[in-house]
Parts: structure tokens; sequence; C-alpha cells
């Protein structure tokens, strides 16, 4: 089961065995224990609950602790459902990083970073007016359509919040899992600051592509 | 400890010589050629090391059959097997690129005799 939750760590960059050079995010992943199998007869659906870091005596409700303790896992501050790639996992199952090999492609969540209330630069990546020869607009948004209309036309960009939106990039590779570390290393950024969750699942692009190469 | 931090310093190469850009070296690559891979040398004057740490680089320069031609390498990639520093050179510059505007005697590097 190539699903696994973890914390983001930072980036960096390693030398892969074929003499690469390659930017990497490092992720903090797992020990993950399969908290709640839920089943199509009972639920209505199939998934799997991983569980997370660890939690608080104190923060756990008694609701909670019983909730655990019916699955015999461990109450978990992160708990988060799959729902691909649950072939044969049982609750109390542990999860770790050597799940994952090198090559392997992966789909990893995250919340990304918060920008507050951003004007149309940042967010929508608008040019901006001139910086000087008298030019009175610098990074104001100027025109916003039509005005012959009467209205605004819906889902035109505007400046407003930006960020902690919940974020997929799809297909990145897995560059190196170290099980004795817990860390696994994935090509290229990976939404969110550091310390977040990440959820790291495996890639739902991945095997199409290749099936198209053969 | 950092996780990063030990990463990084996981990657780094024991016993990468010390040297100064001026001076010449001698870089042991590994190259795959027809499926093969063998170990190229390549001997120049160092004209610029840049970064630190793992991306560590360095740009070697020689004259070959007439035309300059510079390599850069990745001081600590496994491709670079080794590294041998030969001559010393005198310079008083951090980054040798006036050395592509020079040519023949004029791209001579000072050498440091050594000590006794």
């Amino acid at each position: 089961m190539k699903n696994i939750l973890g914390r983001k760590v930072g980036m960096t960059s390693v030398f892969t065995d074929d003499g690469r050079y390659v930017p990497v995010t490092v992720i903090e992943a797992g020990p993950c224990t399969v908290v709640e199998r839920r089943t199509k007869e009972k639920h209505g659906y199939e998934a799997v609950a991983l569980g997370f870091g660890s939690l608080a005596k104190s923060r756990v409700t008694r609701a909670l602790a019983g909730h655990f303790k019916k699955q015999g896992a461990e109450p978990a501050r992160f708990v988060r459902e799959f729902r691909t790639d649950i072939d044969g996992a049982q609750a109390g199952q542990t999860v770790t990083v050597a799940e994952f090999a090198p090559g392997d492609r992966v789909d990893v969540v995250g919340v990304s970073k918060g920008h507050g209330f951003s004007g149309g630069i940042k967010r929508h990546n608008f040019s901006g007016g001139g910086a000087s020869h008298g030019s009175m607009i610098h990074r104001q948004p100027a025109s916003n359509g039509d005005t012959n209309a009467g209205r605004t036309t819906k889902g035109s960009r505007r400046p407003g919040h930006y960020g902690v939106d919940r974020t997929t990039l799809q297909n990145l590779e897995v560059v190196r899992a170290d099980a004795d570390r817990n860390l696994l290393l994935v090509r290229g950024p990976v939404p969110g600051p550091k310390n977040a969750l990440v959820i790291v699942r495996k890639s739902v692009k991945a095997p199409k592509a290749a099936a198209e190469a053969k | 400890m950092n996780v990063i931090d030990a990463l990084n310093r996981d990657q780094l190469k024991d016993g990468v010589p010390q040297f100064r850009t001026g001076d010449t070296v001698k870089v042991y690559s590994k190259v795959v050629e027809g499926g093969k891979e063998r170990v190229q040398m390549f001997e120049g004057v160092v004209v610029v090391r840049k970064g630190g740490g793992a991306g560590a680089s360095i740009t070697v320069r020689r004259v070959a059959h007439g035309v300059g031609v510079e390599k850069t390498f990745l001081v600590h990639s496994p491709r670079v097997e080794r590294i041998e520093v030969g001559k010393r050179g005198i310079v008083r510059r951090s980054r040798l690129y006036y050395l592509s505007e020079k040519i023949g005697k004029a791209a001579r590097i000072r050498e440091k005799k050594a000590a006794k």
C-alpha cells in the first residue's frame, strides 16, 4: 500500500545513483497505523484510515479513546482516509516508508502556504503596470472587463485571499526512501509550509502513463 | 540533529584535496560511452570554485588543440571519482574569467614553488 502521512521537513538537493543532482523535498513520513478499515457493507465505501503522530493523553476524549481502542490502535493526532491502493490492508497494521522505492510515482497533497489578502500580481500572475515614466498604475489590476455587461463576469480574477488551499501535486518521483530515519525524498517542491501535514499516495496518473509507454 | 543537515553531510565526499583557483588539477570522472562506463581524465586550471556543501562545483579550463575548453564538475558527485592536484598557481583573484580572453603566453599562471 503506497499511502502514507508525513510532515514536510524542507528542501535540499541530493545525488541519485546515476549521478544526477536533483532537488528534493524531505518528508518525515510514518510510521502510520491503519486506524480503521472502512468497508462497503458497513460504511458504504471502501477506505483505509491512517493515523500519524502521537496525541497527548490529555487531548484524547473518551469517545476518541474508545474509537481507537476498538480498532486496536494508539490515538493519533492526524487521521486521514485513503480510497485508492488499499487492497489487503487491515486495521492495526503499520505502514512505513519501506513500502516506497526510488522511481515510484506518487501524488502529494498539502495545504498551501497562506499569503493573506493578496493582489492580482501575486495571486493571478498579472503583469502589473509601469514603475515610472509617469505611470500611475503600478500593481493595480487595471481593467476588469466589459462595462456594457452591467455586471461583473463570474470568476473574474480579483485580489483576495490567497493560499491555505488543499493542493495536490501529481506524478512526483520518489528519489529515495530511508526506512531507518522514516524519510521520504520526493523530487521537486511539495505544497505547504515546513512542518505541515502532507498526504502521500500512489499516483493516479502514473499507471496510465506506464501503460501507454508499453 | 537537523534532518536536512544530516542528509547534506552524508553526501560530502571524504578525501577531496585542498586546492584553490589557479591550481592545475586532474579530474577523473566516470563517463558512459556506448553502454560501457569508463574513467575519463580532464586536466586543466581551476577557473572558479562555486558554492559550498554537496553542491560545490569547480570549472576547469584547458586548451585542447588550440581551442579553449571549460568543463564544470560537481566536486561531491559520485560521477567524479577523484581529483588530483598538480601545480599550485599564484593568482590574485578568485575567479579567473580573464583567462578566456588571453591566448598563449598571456594565459600563463605563475607557479608557486614548493616550500622546502
